[in-house]
């Protein structure tokens, strides 16, 4: 697995494809691949379009992608979709809305599945945005589940993060719910062709007037349409200007430290939880625990306690 | 070490009756597999950079449109050309017998499945010739 890092420093996709997998798989030579790839990377920009289910995320990644390659950027696309929680199959239909890119070489898209996580994206979606980096990608374009409220994991990932939302899509209460909305570098209203769209961007308006601006950006409303193309370019254009505002504030640099540190405690808790699991959980004791939980003999709190112990003296 | 097996099912020329492809694509995400989709109308140039890029173990191609004895030839084709002949080429529709016999012997792919042919039978299939390493 080794000798792919050379070829994928060399731009070579079939060794990207391949890293990717072993990746996702948590292979053994992970760690020694992460660890030559890792000088390689932190070049890439990071955008991340989020949104939920057929609000038009695809489409819009790939009339984004249009605008970046005309500028001649190198990109690359994870669309990311669900793993059933009970077969650990997926079915990844993302690449359907973007033919127009199948055969640019300057595009490389990677489906992947959710495999378990909750917060939108895969627990290895991170290491496949460095390898996209290393690849060579000017822009790496993550592109979420289709999300409810609260599955934000993307904010951690992306420096510029898109909230693509519908016409019609609730009354104002929803703009000032918690969570998604709250995430949003710039809205977008897609499928503007629809009716309703004005009254969503007063929705959003409002909403952004009683919120403080975070190192004085005040996120966009963008009304779109894939269909026609409409605002697209202008869409393009406002994230290049997030892009230009985070670095001139110094946020750019800020976010890049914080999610690093992130990173390292997200492997030290994955390291952790593999400790318990094969320690703790499967060594009989908690079965033999099974019983006295049922006939309320002890509460789960107790019995938690009661684990730890070999851990926490 | 969690190893998924990843297959692309791609709808290649120019018959658009992707029913077919759409029940085993979900077929298979029920026998746990990744399933990429790659949608109608699709070139052989097009499906074998999406088998490349996506790194599936198997391309599973549904033909009804009677251009199977050039899609099949030129797909397993230009997987040799880029490196990529360990993918496997499966394929199913509506195609005769004594053309299946002569893709299958000129190794332009490793099985079909004409109609008739059980979920099941497709997904054993899959799982016995796909290597786990």
């Amino acid at each position: 697995m080794i000798e792919y890092v050379d070829r994928l420093l060399q731009g070579d996709r079939r060794s990207a494809a391949k890293i990717i997998t072993l990746i996702e798989n948590d292979g053994a030579d992970k760690p020694e691949v992460m660890r030559r790839i890792y000088p390689n990377t932190g070049k890439a920009y990071v955008l991340g379009i989020t949104g939920s289910p057929g609000a038009g995320k695809s489409s819009l990644v790939d009339e984004i992608t249009k605008q970046i390659r005309a500028e001649n950027f190198k990109v690359g696309i994870i669309a990311v979709d669900p793993t059933s929680p009970f077969s650990g199959g997926a079915l990844l239909g993302d690449r359907i809305r973007m033919q127009e890119h199948a055969l640019d070489r300057g595009v490389f898209i990677r489906s992947m599945g959710t495999r378990g996580s909750l917060g939108g994206l895969a627990s290895a979606t991170k290491d496949v945005v460095k390898v996209l980096d290393a690849y060579g990608c000017d822009i790496v374009i993550i592109e979420t589940v289709g999300v409810g409220q609260s599955e934000l994991d993307i904010m951690h990932y992306a420096d510029t993060t898109l909230v693509v939302l519908t016409p019609g899509a609730g009354d104002h209460i929803q703009t000032i719910k918690a969570g998604i909305m709250e995430i949003a570098d710039i809205f977008v209203i897609n499928k503007a062709d629809l009716g309703g769209t004005e009254k969503m961007i007063t929705d959003i308006e409002g909403m952004l007037d009683l919120s403080p601006l975070l190192k004085g950006w005040r996120p966009p409303v963008m009304a779109t349409s894939t269909l026609d193309g409409k605002n697209i370019s202008n869409l393009w254009e406002t994230i290049k200007k997030h892009r230009r505002h985070m670095i001139d504030t110094g946020t750019y640099r800020e976010a890049a430290e914080k999610r690093l540190r992130l990173e390292v405690t997200e492997i030290i808790q994955r390291k952790l939880m593999e400790i318990i699991e094969k320690d703790l959980l499967s060594n009989g004791k908690m079965s033999s625990l099974t019983e006295k939980l049922v006939n309320r003999e002890i509460d789960p709190y107790a019995a938690a306690g009661d684990l730890l112990k070999k851990f926490l003296p | 070490m969690s190893r998924r097996i990843r297959v692309l099912v791609a709808k290649p020329g120019l018959d658009g009756h992707d029913r077919g492809a759409r029940v085993i694509a979900r077929a298979l995400r029920d026998a746990g597999m990744e399933v990429v989709y790659t949608g109608l109308h699709q070139t052989p140039e097009q499906v074998v950079e999406a088998a490349i890029q996506e790194d599936v173990d198997v391309v599973g191609l549904s033909i009804l449109s009677g251009a199977h004895m050039t899609l099949f030839p030129r797909i397993k084709q230009l997987l040799a050309e880029n490196g990529a002949d360990d993918i496997m080429v499966m394929g199913g529709g509506t195609i005769p017998e004594e053309d299946v016999k002569e893709l299958k012997e000129g190794g332009w792919t490793e099985e079909i499945f004409t109609p008739g042919t059980t979920i099941e039978d497709i997904v054993a299939w899959i799982n016995s010739n796909v290597k786990v390493d």
